[in-house]
C-alpha cells in the first residue's frame, strides 16, 4: 500500500474523487475530450491511469462536441447511469446550454418525476493566467438562475474531493466548478470517506465584526485578509458556501445576524452575480440586525482581458476584500 | 434487398395504431377547436403510418425520443392513452402530473424517455439512452424522432457523428414532411436528400416512402436488426406530409394548392386500409377494430375532463430530488 500523501493538489482531489466513485459504481462512466490514457488523460491530466484502470468503455474520449457529451451524459443518466461530463473549460459550455437549462434540468420535473438526470459536469475556470475572454470565464450565476441545477465549487483539496464525491452520487444534475489557476494548489488531504454535503456550507473562520461569504478561490483570499486584519482586532467571519445553488441560507443568515456586517465576494463579474441574489435575501431577512448595507466584491464588468496589466486589474483582489470589509465596518 | 413482404398480421398491427393516432389526432382537434382543451397543437395527421410501421418493429422495453409532433410515434409505441389524454389537460393524472404537458410527455414504462419541444436537442440524448443498452448488453435500441428542418441543426451533427463512432443502437427517423414552419424544404436544406447526409457520417442512411407501411416497415425493421447486432444506427429519412399545417390553426397557405391535393389524395390510412381488404382481411374485422379504438380515445377524452387539475404543492416538488422551501413565504 502508498503511504498516505501529506497533501495533495485540487487537481488530485478531482481525480481521487473520480477513482473512488467509479471504483464503489459500476454506474459511473466519464465523458469527455481527451480523457482516457491514450488522449493524455485530459487538458489537465486529471483523469490520466482512470481508463487504465476501468476500461476505454467508462472512461470514453468524445469527439469535440459538447452537445452531444452532455447529451449522452443526460440519455445514460435517464436510464440509471451516473455519467460525470468533462466540459474542457467553462466556456465551452456554453455551446451546450440547451442540454443543460432545457433538458437536464427540467427533465425531472416535466417527467413529474418518472425520471431523473444524476450527471455531473465537471468543468475549469478562472482568471489570471493570461488565456483572454474566451476561455476564464466563471459563468455560475447563469446556472444558479435555473431552478433544478446544483452548483458546487470548492476552497481547498480536501473538500474538492468531497464535494465532487457528493455531486456524483447525488440523484440531481450538478454543475462542479473547478479553478484553473489553482490547479496545482496543495492542502491537507481528507479522512477517507470524507464527503461535503450538497447545500452546507462551512464557516471556514469564525468571527465577530463581519461575515465575508464566498466560495471557491476567493475564499483563501478572504482568509488572509482576515488573518492580516486580525492583528488590528477587527475579527472577521469567513463562510464558504461549497454549494452555490441551492445555497445555504441558513448558515448564511446565521452568521449575518449574529456579526450584523456582512461582504459577498466572487470571481464571477459583480453585475447580476450571485452576490446580488446572496446580498437580496440578507437585506429581506434580516434588514432591522444589518448595521451597515451589505457589500458585493467581484471583477471587472468587461470581458476577461489578456494583458496581465489588464487582468490584474479586472480580477478581483484581496486589496479589494479588505477595502469592503473596512468601508462596511465604517 | 430490402424484403417488402409484410404479412397480414403485421399490417394489421400498423393499422391498428395507425387508427389510433388517426382518431386521437381527430378528437384533439374536436377538443381544441370548441375550446374543451386549450393547447399548443402540432397535429400528425398524414404521418401516421411513418410512426406506426416504425413502432411495430420493436420491442416494448426499446426506447423512444421524440418532439412536440408526437402523439403519433407516443401512441404507436404504447403509451396509454387515458394518461396521455390527461397530461394534454393538464390533469393530475397525466403520465407527467401535469407538469409536462403536450410538448414534454414522458413514460418510461413503454420506453417514451424523453419528448422536447427544443428542434434538434433530441437526438444528442437519444445517443445516451443507446449508451447504456451498449454499455448493458440488454439489446434495446432507442429511436429518435425529428424532422426535416432539425437535420439544419448542429446537435444533429454532432449527435449522427457520434453514434457512428461509437456504433451505438439508435435509429435516428427523420419524418420528412417537406416543411419546417412554413418553410419549405429546397429553402432551408442544401443536401437534395436528408439520408445523404448520413454518408458523411459513415452511416447507414436510407430514404422510404414512410406512407408506404410495408416499405417503411422493411426499412425500420432492417434498421432495427443492424442496431440489436451491435452494427451500430441508422439514418431513416421517411418521406411523408403533414394536412394540417404545423401549428393547428396555421391555414398552410405557404403549402401551393395541388401539393396539398396531391397528398390528400395518397392519404396513408385510407391506403392502408384498402391494402388490408385487397389481403383478405374483411370489412367487418376492420370496421370492429376501428369501432373499439374510437371508442377507446373518447372515454380517455372523458377521462381527461372528469380528471382533477394537480395540488400546486406540486410546484414545489420533482425540481430537485427534495421539495423545495415556499419562496413566496420565505419572502413574506
Ligand atoms: C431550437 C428551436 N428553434 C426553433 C423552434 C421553433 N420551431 C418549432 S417547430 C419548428 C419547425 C421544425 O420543423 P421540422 O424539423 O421539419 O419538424 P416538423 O414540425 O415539420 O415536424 C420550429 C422552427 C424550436 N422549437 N426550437
Ligand atoms: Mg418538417
Amino acid at each position: 500500500m502508498n503511504a498516505p500523501l501529506k497533501k495533495i493538489t485540487f487537481g488530485q482531489a478531482f481525480h481521487m474523487a473520480m477513482d473512488e466513485a467509479m471504483a464503489a459504481d459500476e454506474r459511473v462512466i466519464l465523458l469527455g475530450e481527451d480523457i482516457a490514457d491514450g488522449q493524455g488523460g485530459g487538458v489537465y491530466k486529471t483523469t490520466l491511469g482512470l481508463s487504465a484502470k476501468y476500461g476505454d468503455a467508462r472512461v470514453r474520449s468524445t469527439p469535440i462536441a459538447e452537445q452531444a457529451i452532455v447529451g449522452a451524459a443526460i440519455g445514460a443518466a435517464l436510464v440509471g447511469y451516473r455519467p460525470v461530463a468533462e466540459i474542457m473549460l467553462m466556456n465551452f459550455i456554453t455551446v451546450a446550454m440547451d442540454q443543460i437549462v432545457n433538458h437536464a434540468a427540467k427533465l425531472r420535473f416535466m417527467s413529474g418525476g418518472q425520471t431523473s438526470v444524476p450527471i455531473t459536469i465537471r468543468t475549469i475556470s478562472g482568471a489570471g493566467r493570461g488565456f483572454g475572454g474566451q476561455h476564464s470565464d466563471m459563468l455560475e450565476a447563469w446556472f444558479a438562475h435555473v431552478p433544478g441545477l446544483k452548483i458546487a465549487t470548492a476552497s481547498n483539496p480536501a473538500d474538492a474531493k468531497g464535494l465532487l464525491l457528493s455531486c456524483i452520487e447525488d440523484d440531481n444534475p450538478c454543475i462542479f466548478i473547478e479553478n484553473t489557476p489553482t490547479y496545482r494548489t496543495s492542502g491537507p488531504p481528507p479522512e477517507p470517506g470524507y464527503r461535503v454535503p450538497l447545500g452546507k456550507a462551512a464557516v471556514q473562520r469564525e468571527g465577530r465584526d463581519i461575515s465575508v461569504i464566498g466560495y471557491g478561490r476567493p475564499i483563501a483570499d478572504a482568509l488572509a485578509v482576515a488573518g492580516k486584519l486580525a492583528e488590528e482586532g477587527i475579527s472577521v467571519e469567513v463562510v464558504d458556501l461549497r454549494t452555490i445553488a441551492p445555497f445555504d441560507a441558513e448558515t448564511v443568515l446565521n452568521s449575518v445576524a449574529k456579526t450584523g456586517r456582512a461582504v459577498i465576494v466572487h470571481e464571477a463579474v459583480k453585475e447580476f452575480g450571485v452576490g446580488a441574489e446572496i446580498s437580496s435575501r440578507i437585506h429581506e431577512e434580516l434588514f432591522r440586525d444589518l448595521k451597515a448595507p451589505v457589500a458585493r466584491v467581484g471583477s471587472r464588468y468587461a470581458p476577461v482581458p489578456f494583458s496581465p496589466v489588464l487582468e490584474k486589474d479586472w480580477l478581483y483582489s484581496q486589496a479589494d476584500i479588505e477595502a469592503a470589509i473596512r468601508k462596511t465596518l465604517g | 434487398m430490402t424484403e417488402t413482404n409484410v404479412d397480414k398480421d403485421l399490417l394489421l398491427d400498423i393499422y391498428r395504431r395507425a387508427w389510433l393516432i388517426h382518431q386521437a389526432d381527430a378528437k384533439f382537434r374536436a377538443m381544441i377547436t370548441t375550446g374543451q382543451l386549450q393547447i399548443l397543437y402540432y397535429s400528425p395527421r398524414g404521418q401516421e403510418v411513418v410512426a406506426a410501421a416504425m413502432m411495430a418493429a420493436l420491442r416494448p422495453d426499446d426506447y423512444l425520443v421524440t418532439i412536440y409532433r408526437g402523439i403519433h410515434d407516443q401512441l404507436a409505441k404504447g403509451i396509454p392513452l387515458k394518461e396521455l389524454w390527461a397530461e394534454f389537460a393538464g390533469k393530475a393524472t397525466g403520465t407527467c402530473k401535469g407538469k409536462g404537458g403536450p410538448m414534454h410527455i414522458t413514460h418510461p414504462e413503454t420506453g417514451v424517455m424523453v419528448t422536447t419541444g427544443i428542434v434538434g436537442s433530441g437526438m444528442p440524448i437519444a445517443n445516451g439512452l443507446g449508451l447504456a443498452s451498449q454499455l448493458n448488453g440488454d439489446g434495446r435500441v432507442t429511436v429518435c424522432c425529428f424532422g426535416d428542418g432539425a437535420s439544419n441543426i448542429g446537435a444533429f451533427h454532432e449527435a449522427l457523428n457520434m453514434a457512428s463512432v461509437w456504433k451505438l443502437p439508435v435509429i435516428f427517423l427523420c419524418q420528412n414532411n417537406l416543411y419546417g414552419e412554413h418553410t419549405p424544404y429546397a429553402m432551408s436544406t442544401g443536401a437534395e436528400r436528408i439520408a445523404d447526409r448520413s454518408i458523411s457520417y459513415g452511416m447507414k442512411g436510407v430514404r422510404v416512402n414512410g406512407n408506404d407501411a410495408a416499405a417503411m416497415h422493411a426499412v425500420a425493421r432492417e434498421a432495427v436488426a443492424r442496431a440489436r447486432a451491435g452494427e451500430g444506427p441508422t439514418l431513416i429519412e421517411a418521406m411523408t406530409f403533414r394536412f394540417n399545417g404545423h401549428l393547428l390553426g396555421d391555414d398552410s397557405h405557404y403549402i401551393p394548392k395541388a401539393e396539398m391535393e396531391a397528398a390528400k389524395a395518397a392519404d396513408p390510412v385510407p391506403a392502408l386500409r384498402r391494402t388490408l381488404l385487397e389481403t383478405q382481411v374483411s370489412e367487418a374485422t376492420l370496421a370492429a377494430l376501428e369501432a373499439e379504438i374510437t371508442a377507446q380515445v373518447a372515454e380517455a377524452a372523458q377521462f381527461a375532463l372528469d380528471s382533477p387539475y394537480p395540488d400546486l404543492r406540486e410546484n414545489r416538488i420533482d425540481v430537485l430530488d427534495v421539495e423545495m422551501l415556499d419562496n413566496r413565504e420565505i419572502a413574506a
